[in-house]
């Protein structure tokens, strides 16, 4: 599997242009209304993007609480299945905002390293947004009245104002009389995001990615694992030099923090970091 | 994939508890989807994604 790794960035460009593949939204500024929408794709890509072949599953989940009249159990089920199978592997080889995240961070200035203990704290946020933001409010307001708003998707998601705001407003007319204060807002918070992404790896995957947090449950029980084999350790930590999620690999390789971009197990110099799907006792 | 002992060790316990946990897990997300699926959820999601959200968007 190393030459995975090896083509992690083909891989993302190639996911990114798959799960965004209708050309003619672009072209004329509409969307993909096509059966495919039906089915809600792994990772954080706006249903509202001209390009968008299939749902996101973060959005189709508030809508779904927002009706305030059942639990949501085929988006909830198709959620399980990626993060059982695959766990956070998805965010580094198949999130599309991610990719742009990467991108963003190979700008060769100078980068920032967020204080251990800051760090360590901020990275509880994702957690709180997917519970609050992504669950609870969407499922109350719901409740109530049987109209609750997507409150991610509304104030915080930066892939829908980039993948489905600012083109779907650049190209129609009679939606740049509509936007006011709200979309200002969703622009500000993107251009923030985007601009720290120059400095700190992927600090909306890190601190905000209500769906990276809910995959992050998985990584330590997933089919695709990350190993260290202890015999051919030779503690030299440079696997958690390389790290740019500063996961403690020779410890808990495993954790909810992990991307598995796999960068720990190329630059190991004995081979001892290994993954692979385990689908036998 | 490497070749030689195996001495790596599951996250979460002995080999065929941690396939079990999976297997589980993965049976129990079919099962949702197959409710999901029973009761008409997938036609909600499409019909949510085949119009512009204009909460998404920022806009709504």
């Amino acid at each position: 599997m190393s030459g995975m790794y090896r083509h992690r960035l083909k891989i993302q460009v190639l996911a990114a242009a798959l799960l965004n593949g209708y050309v003619l939204g672009f072209q004329k500024g509409k969307i993909f209304t096509g059966k495919a929408k039906a089915f809600c794709v792994p990772v954080l890509n706006c249903y509202s993007c001209p390009g968008a072949l299939g749902s996101c599953p973060i959005g189709a989940l508030q809508t779904a609480l927002g009706a305030g009249h059942h639990v949501p159990f085929y988006v909830l089920g198709l959620l399980m299945v990626f993060g059982i199978l695959a766990g956070r592997l998805v965010c580094g080889f198949l999130c599309p905002f991610g990719l742009v995240q990467d991108l963003l961070y190979k700008i060769p200035i100078k980068k920032r390293k967020v204080p251990e203990k800051i760090d360590r704290k901020a990275r509880y946020i994702k957690y709180g947004v997917l519970l609050v933001m992504a669950l609870f409010l969407p499922a109350l307001m719901g409740a109530i009245d049987g109209i609750g708003a997507p409150y991610f998707c509304q104030y915080l998601c930066p892939a829908g104002t980039l993948e489905g705001g600012l083109p779907l407003v650049g190209m129609n007319p009679a939606l740049q009389q509509i936007i006011g204060g709200l979309f200002q807002w969703k622009v500000l918070v993107l251009l923030g995001i985007l601009a720290a992404s120059a400095v700190i790896h992927r600090p909306f995957c890190r601190y905000l990615c209500p769906l990276g947090a809910f995959y992050g449950l998985f990584n330590r029980f997933s089919f695709y694992q990350m190993e260290v084999r202890k015999d051919k350790c030779i503690s030299c930590k440079r696997c958690e030099e390389v790290c740019p999620m500063t996961v403690s690999v020779t410890e808990n390789i495993n954790s909810g923090e992990c991307i598995r971009c796999g960068r720990c197990r190329t630059a190991c110099p004995t081979d001892a970091i290994i993954s692979r799907f385990q689908v036998k006792k | 994939m490497k070749k030689g002992r195996d001495t790596s060790y599951s996250p979460i316990g002995s080999r065929r508890w941690a396939l079990a946990v999976r297997l589980g897990i993965l049976a129990l997300a079919m099962v949702f989807i197959g409710i999901g699926i029973a009761r008409q959820e997938h036609l909600e999601v499409l019909q949510k994604a085949v119009r512009i959200c204009l909460e998404c968007i920022g806009i709504g």
